[in-house]
């Protein structure tokens, strides 16, 4: 496979995967938004942070109003990470890589793209927002679908596996960096009206707000969320789920290429990062260090996937 | 307006009867009722909008990407009419792959003075670099999209000969399977000889092109400017179906004196180019110093016979239209016979007496730039008003060599659908012909573009022709 098509596949999964991502956020914030809008403006601030847009958006906009904040994620032509230019971007890609995809990933996402196009085409009045954000992870699931159903198990398909999970790792410790604070086992908080808001949008943010009250027996609590987003590798959008992944993507190609590189090191090294027993021994090191580690790991080993596999030249 | 003139109708004869090749559709199309018949135009146009078969449009920000629209009234030619079309286009092509040949190295038929040296030294086509240099089998035009027209029964002539990077081909194939996704019956009734060989063919007769030299299986590949280009669609569309790579000039570098291209393992060998790129931009160190898109050293690596570049570079100098008016006494010279298929009449701007006769006539007359293409900068005179006649008079004045002028021709029309049932349009047709060493193959059928507005001549896509199935029926 030419260097520039693992790249191709890589940076339209990436990009799959973000707007998927990006969705869930402005789903989290949106409801805030609504239930509680005296924290509505912080709540948005975080999800740009969550996004690192503020540059962008602060280029534009100086306040964050609702309304604003979401048209900037969804729309924004000056916002490389906006859904639609992502969506554009992961188009390129496909054409870019056309020959590596089944017809039915590629229409899969071309279709994707045509659908925004069209629905992005103005700004989405707050009545239309939940079906627009519904579609965009509709979509997204589409694409998974086809891929997982139609692709061979080769090289290919483990590029677009590991664009997906270098990118759901990244935005996933993004979330628990930017709400490190309120993850915090901080006895005098627990309970309070704050720390529950909080978690309630981490979880949205992850889609787990459901799923952690049927996988952990226990009530919100900051550990148990913590642990949750970080270790539980039941969970898909865990840190420790992502890094398994990355590295059984990383295996397969060790063992179709009969060649080890760096980065099959360095997923090691992440994923034995995250074998932790329980949450209390990265407290003891420090949250906010241990997730500014893996954030800084996974650049490090993305970066090297795309020397390894020789992406450009 | 275009000057009211009798046209051969393809499908219907004077009486309103259907010609042979039309009978059984006629039959057909009788039975079949409009709204279902526009139901399924909406349904192919939404199929090629959703796998992305599209064209880009030049300089045109918000509609990049446009759809050609693809008409389901097929177009049909007998088996007989295409025996003696390929036969035609075969000789064509072996002229020209001998006249590139000869004028790439001794030169004879400038000293035998049937053409003038001028056509050749003053050629923007013509590259010194390809002097006295043989690529394997001595071919050139390994892909060549001769463009032809019809007038009459037995009236065919050839309009241009596109022997450096023709496109369209990706058209016909797709054409040919939206047809038989939306009519299978039609297939089942009526023998049309397939079409779907080509990949296949095109992939065996590059590797049969490939440098003597090369060891194994020969590794093709296809150069392609990139995703924004016009035809990039075309470019992945048969790198996919002939299961071949897709390279852009970034991918390449020369590895131990041979064309590699970058892969996730390390650098491959490359036998064969299928280059989708013009001569201009392929080789930053022999031509354009600018060009990101070729791969510096190639032509080095070429003229050591270590890659074969399809279609040569240079190929150009043999389908300019000032060249296209001097084919007939080319394939004279080099086959000895007289040309099967006609040329239209040419007039070379570049004689002051053509020239006067061009301007004295040219509200009559379809005047091109000698090294356009695509339909653009071109005048087609009965359609133009004053001012436009007398602007491009002034053009041909500035530049007379740039020019060549044809008769407009009364082109043969094929109905397309309408909103109001059946109306006719005018075609030409691009077959596609494959040349190796092992000889030339020729698909039965081709592209046929058609001019959708009402009376209109010019069939480019650029210019918002369509396209139409092709089929050539069984004996």
């Amino acid at each position: 496979m030419l260097g520039k098509t693992a790249g191709g596949l890589y940076w339209m999964f990436r990009s799959l995967e973000r707007a998927e991502n990006t969705a869930r956020l402005i789903e989290a914030g949106f409801r805030i938004a609504l239930t509680r809008s005296t924290t509505a403006e912080a709540e948005w601030q975080s999800v740009i942070s969550t996004l690192a847009a503020q540059q962008a958006y602060e280029a534009i906009y100086d306040s964050y109003d609702s309304s604003q904040v979401v048209n900037f994620l969804l729309r924004e032509r000056t916002n490389p990470s906006s859904v639609l230019s992502i969506i554009k971007s992961a188009r390129d890609n496909a054409r870019l890589v056309r020959t590596a995809l089944t017809t039915e990933v590629w229409c899969a996402v071309n279709e994707t793209w045509m659908l925004f196009t069209d629905l992005l085409k103005d700004e989405v009045p707050q009545t239309e927002l939940p079906a627009v954000l519904a579609t965009i992870r509709q979509q997204s699931g589409l694409v998974r679908g086809a891929l997982h159903g139609t692709m061979l198990r080769n090289d290919i398909y483990d590029f677009c596996r590991l664009g997906t999970f270098v990118e759901r790792m990244d935005n996933t410790a993004r979330i628990v960096d930017v709400k490190y604070y309120s993850l915090l086992p901080a006895p005098s908080f627990v309970g309070s009206h704050l720390d529950n808001v909080q978690w309630e949008t981490i979880l949205r943010s992850v889609s787990a707000h459901r799923s952690f009250r049927w996988a952990v027996e226990e009530d919100f609590t900051a550990p148990a969320i913590a642990e949750f987003l970080i270790l539980d590798r039941r969970m898909p959008r865990s840190l420790a789920f992502s890094a398994g992944q990355i590295v059984k993507s990383l295996s397969h190609m060790a063992e179709e290429y009969g060649t080890r590189y760096a980065s099959h090191e360095m997923a090691d090294a992440l994923r034995t990062l995250l074998l932790k027993p329980d949450i209390h021994s990265i407290f003891d090191e420090g949250l906010h260090q241990f997730v500014n580690e893996v954030i800084d790991s996974t650049a490090s080993l993305a970066q090297q996937i795309e020397i390894d596999y020789r992406f450009t030249g | 307006m275009i000057k009211d003139i009798a046209h051969f109708s393809e499908m219907h004869d004077s009486n309103g009867k259907p010609r042979g090749p039309y009978v059984h559709y006629d039959d057909w199309f009788d039975k079949q009722n409009n709204e279902r018949f526009a139901k399924k135009s909406q349904e192919a146009e939404a199929f090629f909008r959703r796998t992305g078969i599209t064209f880009n449009v030049y300089g045109q920000q918000d509609a990049e990407e446009r759809l050609i629209p693809f008409d389901l009234v097929p177009r049909i030619i007998s088996s007989r009419e295409w025996t003696k079309l390929s036969k035609g286009i075969e000789q064509r092509i072996r002229a020209l792959n001998a006249f590139l040949h000869d004028i790439y190295n001794r030169q004879e038929i400038l000293r035998a003075g049937v053409i003038p040296i001028d056509l050749i030294a003053q050629n923007d086509a013509f590259l010194p670099q390809m002097m006295d240099f043989s690529p394997p089998g001595n071919i050139y035009t390994h892909i060549v999209g001769t463009d032809i027209v019809r007038t009459g029964e037995d009236d065919f002539f050839v309009l241009e000969d596109n022997a450096r990077t023709p496109s369209g081909v990706s058209y016909m194939l797709e054409n040919r399977e939206t047809m038989l996704q939306m009519f299978p019956e039609l297939f089942s009734a009526i023998p049309v000889q397939p079409v779907s060989d080509y990949p296949k063919n095109l992939r065996r007769s590059l590797e049969a092109s490939a440098p003597r030299g090369c060891k194994g299986r020969p590794c093709v590949a296809i150069l392609t400017p990139g995703i924004h280009n016009s035809a990039y669609y075309e470019h992945s569309f048969l790198a996919d179906q002939m299961g071949v790579e897709l390279v852009e000039g970034h991918d390449l570098r020369v590895v131990d004196g041979h064309i590699a291209m970058r892969t996730t393992k390390g650098y491959r060998t490359i036998d064969v180019l299928y280059r989708r790129v013009d001569d201009e931009y392929l080789d930053p160190l022999t031509f354009n110093p600018e060009s990101m898109l070729g791969v510096p050293g190639v032509m080095d690596v070429y003229r050591a016979g270590n890659i074969t570049i399809a279609n040569a570079p240079g190929t150009g100098v043999a389908d300019d239209k000032a060249v296209y008016s001097y084919i007939p006494e080319i394939i004279k010279f080099y086959t000895g016979e007289p040309a099967i298929l006609k040329n239209v009449e040419t007039r070379r701007c570049s004689d002051p007496q053509q020239l006067k006769y061009v301007l004295d006539n040219l509200a009559d007359l379809v005047v091109k730039e000698v090294h356009g293409s695509g339909g653009y900068g071109m005048l087609v005179g009965p359609a133009a008003s004053k001012k436009e006649l007398s602007e491009f008079a002034e053009k041909l004045r500035a530049r007379p060599n740039n020019y060549i002028a044809q008769p407009t021709l009364s082109l043969s029309t094929v109905p397309i659908f309408t909103d109001s049932g059946l109306a006719p349009r005018h075609v030409d047709l691009r077959p596609f012909a494959l040349v190796s060493p092992n000889g030339v193959n020729i698909t039965p059928g081709g592209l046929t573009r058609v001019a959708l507005k009402e009376g209109s001549l010019v069939v480019n896509s650029s210019q918002g022709g369509g396209t139409k199935d092709t089929w050539v029926l069984e004996d």
